[in-house]
């Protein structure tokens, strides 16, 4: 009875419109599509840029010496460089590690108390403090009030706060994937908290913590700006002493051997940008694949 | 000691941290922050004053004759850039969480999300070095100068002087690559956990699978869109190494174009320290260390309220970087 009711010109006049309307949203999807995929290969070739641009004019500058001599001027190798990134990497992991695990059981294991909350929350923020204030915060502190100079122990202290959260939450991360079960077990034979914690749960959940700590390690050794103000650069080798004694590190001559006006500069800005960006992303990719493999 | 209660210590060092950062650099900048008073926001005039001169007794503090410290050219050059950066890395991350979430599948999905989480492990000062080597050539000579040539004749800050390419813009560009891998992922991962009933509903009702994402997804997904962004935020606006580089460091100087040299408050404390430690009064490093303490503060505050939001709003929780 409706049907019969339309007169007869609405229907061929709808049918165009129908299929007008149908174009429209197929042209917008069409586009939508399009558009989402330009930026992700956007993305994609500005990652791929900045890598070839890293890798190559980096490639080209490696050679054996930079592996056995210290910095001299405007050139040498960077010896010095890489032993002194290593010694506060290998510094900030050594105090940042004790404290990011046990922060990390805490709000894991004892997530209910208010104190893990705000720990939790504050873990967050922490992160997000510019590295340069910390820096700042370092300079201030140990080097003006307590006097120690630019030192490996002023510089390892930094990248050990800034490693911390991160460690802290990924343990925290990690320990979550325990099956309650395996606490209740071990609680059931009368372990203590400290039995239960440290002999049954954190060994199954060791590769998970492996991984932040992993990742931490390359977030301290991409760090500048916290080292300016605290580590200093030195040109020479470690001489072993935590305090009044600056120390060298790979960042440091990216930012400076760029902005010379020689290409011996240039070229060992461009081998140290190359070591620093190949280790870093060595391990993502190696933390990636442990992660991945304990997930499985 | 039970060993709750000394986990319970160990975990305090990360308040600690946090709670002595704030207070060693207020006490260390207070001679500065009574100084200046509130117009260090407002001025736009850092000049140490004569340093050949004897200090002289202002207000109750010892100042170098002329020295005035503010910082408003900094505000300036911090928000522009980061504003810039948000611009560009919100759509292009917008963009490609859909793509990455919706169109690509399986294993492929992984490998470029992998690749697009790699992006943001990449050292800042690596973003500096392309920025410096590559970027600002490449924008000097073919882009600011075809921008100033179209859009800069209808919009006046796209006009003018072009320059040499460190500015305001790349400072921009270069700081919307390093947070725009911050947006992509979260975003991607709270579209990912979309329940499925919600898709098939849109379909059910003849959507296409695009404006099934577009208008039914993202609109679920647009309060995690917004903490992902203030997080973004804090990032920028802390960033140091990359827009040392390639921001042309200006001093006391706003910039008349979206082209023009600026500074950052993060990027001018790196870039002045050196400096500073020549005023024997130490004014200066103390109103750096003010500029360090408003930094800090802004980004506990922006961070702190992108936590709370994703807290509050997502099911999953993420670590980002």
């Amino acid at each position: 009875m409706s049907v019969a009711s339309i007169p007869a010109g609405t229907v061929s006049a709808t049918v165009p419109k129908l299929h007008k309307m149908r174009m429209a949203r197929r042209l917008f999807s069409s586009l939508g599509w399009a558009t989402t995929g330009f930026c992700l290969a956007l993305l994609s070739i500005l990652m791929l840029w900045i890598l070839a641009v890293v890798a190559i004019r980096g490639a080209s500058a490696m050679s054996l010496s930079l592996f056995t001599t210290i910095t001299q001027g405007n050139g040498g190798g960077l010896l010095n460089a890489i032993e002194g990134t290593v010694v506060l990497s290998v510094g900030a992991m050594l105090l940042a590690v004790p404290f990011g695990v046990g922060a990390g059981i805490y709000i894991s294991e004892y997530r209910q108390t208010s104190w893990a909350t705000a720990i939790r929350f504050l873990a967050d923020v922490l992160v997000g403090v510019p590295s340069i204030v910390m820096g700042y915060f370092g300079y201030v502190t140990m080097i003006d009030y307590l006097g120690w100079g630019f030192s490996v122990a002023a510089g390892s202290i930094i990248l050990a706060i800034i490693c911390l959260p991160y460690i802290c939450r990924t343990t925290e991360l990690a320990l979550e994937q325990v099956p309650n079960a395996l606490r209740e077990a071990g609680y059931a034979l009368g372990a203590g908290e400290w039995r239960v914690i440290m002999r049954i749960i954190l060994p199954s959940v060791l590769p998970g913590i492996l991984t932040g700590i992993m990742l931490a390690l390359a977030i301290s050794i991409g760090e500048t700006a916290p080292l300016l103000y605290t580590a200093g650069w030195s040109n020479y080798l470690w001489d072993g002493r935590l305090t009044h004694s600056p120390i060298g590190y790979l960042t440091y001559a990216v930012y400076t051997f760029i902005n010379e006006p020689f290409a011996e500069a240039n070229a060992l800005a461009y081998a140290a940008a190359f070591l620093v960006t190949s280790f870093v992303l060595l391990i993502n990719v190696l933390s990636r694949f442990v992660f991945d493999r304990h997930h499985q | 000691m039970k060993f709750r209660t000394l986990l319970a210590i160990v975990a305090g060092v990360l308040p600690g941290s946090l709670a002595a950062v704030v207070l060693f650099l207020t006490i260390y900048s207070w001679p500065a922050i009574r100084f200046n008073g509130l117009e260090f926001a407002f001025r736009n005039t850092w000049n140490l004053g004569n340093l050949y001169a004897d200090p002289v007794t202002l207000g109750g503090v010892s100042i170098q004759p002329g020295a005035h410290y503010g910082i408003l050219f900094l505000i300036v050059g911090t928000l522009l850039s980061t504003l810039i950066a948000l611009l560009l890395a919100v759509p292009v991350g917008v963009g490609a969480a859909i793509f990455l979430a919706e169109a690509v599948s399986g294993k492929f999905r992984l490998w470029i999300s992998f690749c697009v989480e790699l992006l943001a492990a990449i050292p800042s000062v690596v973003f500096g070095l392309w920025g410096y080597v590559v970027l600002i050539p490449f924008l000097a000579h073919h882009v600011f100068p075809l921008l100033a040539g179209t859009l800069g004749l209808a919009i006046p800050i796209f006009g003018g002087e072009t320059g040499s390419g460190y500015g305001l813009l790349t400072a921009g560009v270069v700081l919307s690559l390093m947070v725009v891998p911050l947006i992509a992922a979260t975003l991607r991962d709270a579209i990912v956990v979309q329940p499925a009933t919600i898709r098939e509903a849109s379909m059910g009702l003849g959507a296409t699978r695009f404006e099934t994402v577009w208008k039914v997804v993202l609109p679920n997904v647009n309060k995690v869109l917004i903490g992902a962004t203030f997080l973004a935020l804090g990032r920028a606006l802390g960033e140091t190494m990359a827009v040392l580089m390639v921001s042309g460091n200006a001093l006391n100087y706003l910039p008349p174009n979206i082209y023009a040299p600026i500074s950052t408050m993060a990027a001018f404390i790196v870039s002045q320290l050196d400096s500073a430690l020549q005023d024997p009064t130490e004014m200066a490093v103390r109103s750096l260390a003010e500029i360090a303490l408003v930094l800090c503060i802004i980004s506990v505050i922006v961070n702190g309220l992108a936590r709370l939001m994703l807290l509050a709003w997502s099911p999953g929780r993420r670590l980002a970087r």
